[in-house]
């Protein structure tokens, strides 16, 4: 199976090995890869019952629930890393699941859309329209993103909250790109995050 | 051990029953001895008796579980579920299915006889708990030489005892499945129970559980049945199914007769009941659940009741009342909390608490799953 890029990312710079617990993790595509190319041992959390059902019925260990409600029981330190992909956006308080990632994660991966990529910024620009583009392609009635982020805000988030950036990457299309100017180029960034006390 | 060895072993097949030594030690202190224990066995164990899978029964089922009922020749409670080629799949798991201590379905209970007075035991049985039920259970999987369970699967009691497996003899117990179930019995569940005691102590049959020289106290305990009964479904369910319709009548009657059609239905559910089951196991099985309470027994902490070693895979219906997603959630927050690998799902269904029993393809799509993994 192939792997979406940013996952494809992730699964290539997860220890084998290690514990993750991946947040929002749809059927659960990244878990299976951790666990049949690296020996993970991944748990998933995922709010659609369906998807979760899809997951369990894979051998995956998932259980339904809303990253904005039910991260809050997990313990603390119990995984090596979190995983938040493509689901920032979505979350009603992005900050407070980010502190939650670093709370029961070592370290943190976390995807998302970049909303000042330039196909973004044009749409509104010309078109004064809100962006319907391949990696958001809801109208803005019916998204599930409902807090759009760009790369440069998620620094400034970052720098902010005391959170470190171990390792970023960026994509244009599916292929990666450089940090110069991600934020116009990159549709799409992962970051690898720990707390600023950790080497 | 070849096929045809196993094959002629008594202790495997439809409707089996033994005679344990024990003796049983109980939670409430008194021992039990012998312990009989009726069970069925499906499938073949392989050579290392590491396919065992155990399912646990609910309150007023029975070891019948995949097989016709001797007696009436109804379908097992569960053959949907448990066979060959299904998601409990008896091609590849050897299947035990035990009547619970307390019952009347063949296991000891206040129906066997007392062997201290060749009597029925009647209200001299000990009150048993749900860790009883499991402790016996450990002693026919003793003597079926199955020393761990490759899965402990149960729906409602059956789901308390699979919780209460892990927690009793984790080392034991390789996964477990826990469908519409809980991990303590509210105070609203166990007031639904004390009506249906009171209902069945009150009946002047009941002769303080003696009475099986005479007539059964059936009166209390068709009443007790109806408000039960009442628990297992959704009250949309009962809307789609009865609504306000009359029965088998144009109008009102302006009398107490079963005028309406779910009046009518409560009282056959509680009249048949009384044709299968036992009043005093009645009263001994639902004080059983009331007692329960896992944290309890863990120092006041639900985590502290599991272990990492056991998989877990946890399914609530999301009209259930009785057990509702609220207390599985409860148990999936300990199992995270424990560390366990735990899986959960809430699914959609109309028919309340019942659904666990009913046509589920996402279940049996789950369930498979698990056990497969």
């Amino acid at each position: 199976m192939t792997l979406r890029p940013d996952l494809a990312i992730i699964a290539a710079h997860v220890a084998r090995g290690s514990r993750v617990l991946d947040v929002g993790c749809g059927t659960g595509d990244l878990m299976a890869a951790l666990r049949d190319r690296a020996g993970v041992d991944a748990r998933g959390l995922e709010i659609d019952a369906v998807k979760v059902a899809d997951a369990v019925a894979r051998g995956l260990s998932v259980i339904q629930g809303d990253a904005d409600v039910d991260l809050a029981g997990y313990p603390d330190a119990s995984f090596d890393y979190a995983i938040l992909s493509q689901t920032l956006q979505t979350a009603r308080a992005p900050h407070l699941v980010l502190d939650h990632l670093l709370r029961m994660g070592r370290r943190a991966f976390v995807s998302f859309p970049n909303f000042a990529h330039w196909r973004v910024r044009l749409s509104l620009l010309w078109g004064g329209r809100m962006p319907v583009t391949r990696l958001l392609p809801e109208e803005w009635y019916d998204t599930p993103n409902i807090h759009h982020v760009t790369i440069d805000d998620f620094r400034a988030f970052l720098r902010t909250r005391g959170i470190v950036v171990k390792r970023a990457w960026f994509l244009s299309g599916d292929k990666e790109i450089g940090g110069a100017a991600a934020n116009l180029l990159a549709e799409h960034a992962v970051f690898l995050l720990a707390r600023n006390h950790q080497g | 051990m070849s096929l045809a060895c196993l094959s002629d072993d008594q202790r495997f097949g439809l409707s089996r029953r033994v005679s344990l030594p024990g003796p049983l030690r109980l939670d409430g202190g008194a021992t039990l001895s012998p312990v009989e224990i009726a069970y069925e066995t499906y499938g073949t164990l392989d050579g290392q008796a590491g396919n065992a899978i155990l399912v646990c029964h609910a309150l007023t089922g029975d070891h019948h579980l995949a097989s016709p009922h001797p007696r009436t020749g109804k379908p097992g409670w569960w053959q949907r579920m448990v066979g060959p080629g299904k998601p409990i799949d008896t091609n590849r798991f050897f299947v035990v299915c035990a009547n619970v201590l307390g019952s009347c379905m063949g296991s000891s209970g206040p129906a066997s006889i007392n062997p201290a007075t060749g009597r029925a035991w009647g209200m001299a049985f000990p009150v048993i708990t749900i860790r009883d039920m499991v402790r016996a259970q450990a002693l026919l999987l003793d003597h079926l030489g199955i020393a761990r369970l490759a899965a402990v699967v149960g729906g409602s009691m059956g789901g308390m005892q699979a919780l209460s497996w892990a927690a009793t003899y984790p080392t034991r117990v390789a996964a477990a499945v826990v469908i519409a179930s809980t991990a303590r019995h509210t105070a609203q569940n166990i007031a639904f129970h004390e009506v249906g005691r009171q209902a069945v102590m009150a009946d002047p049959n009941w002769r303080g559980g003696d009475y099986y020289d005479g007539e059964a106290p059936a009166r209390g305990l068709a009443v007790a049945r109806m408000a039960a009964h009442i628990t297992y479904l959704s009250e949309a369910g009962l809307t789609e199914k009865f609504g306000r319709r009359l029965q088998a009548r144009e109008a009102k009657s302006f009398g107490f007769d079963a005028d309406f059609q779910v009046e009518s239905y409560l009282r056959h559910q509680g009249l048949t009941f009384t044709d299968r089951f036992d009043a005093n196991s009645y009263l001994y099985i639902t004080r059983a659940m009331d007692y329960y309470d896992l944290a309890e027994e863990h120092g006041g902490r639900l985590a502290s009741a599991f272990e990492p070693a056991t998989r877990f895979c946890l399914v609530s219906f999301d009209t259930d009342w009785l057990y509702p997603t609220a207390e599985s959630r409860a148990i999936v927050q300990a199992l995270n909390a424990a560390g366990a690998p735990a899986s959960f799902v809430e699914l959609s269904s109309p028919y309340g608490h019942d659904a666990f029993l009913l046509e589920s393809p996402e279940l049996d799509r789950i369930v498979a799953g698990f056990l497969g993994a």
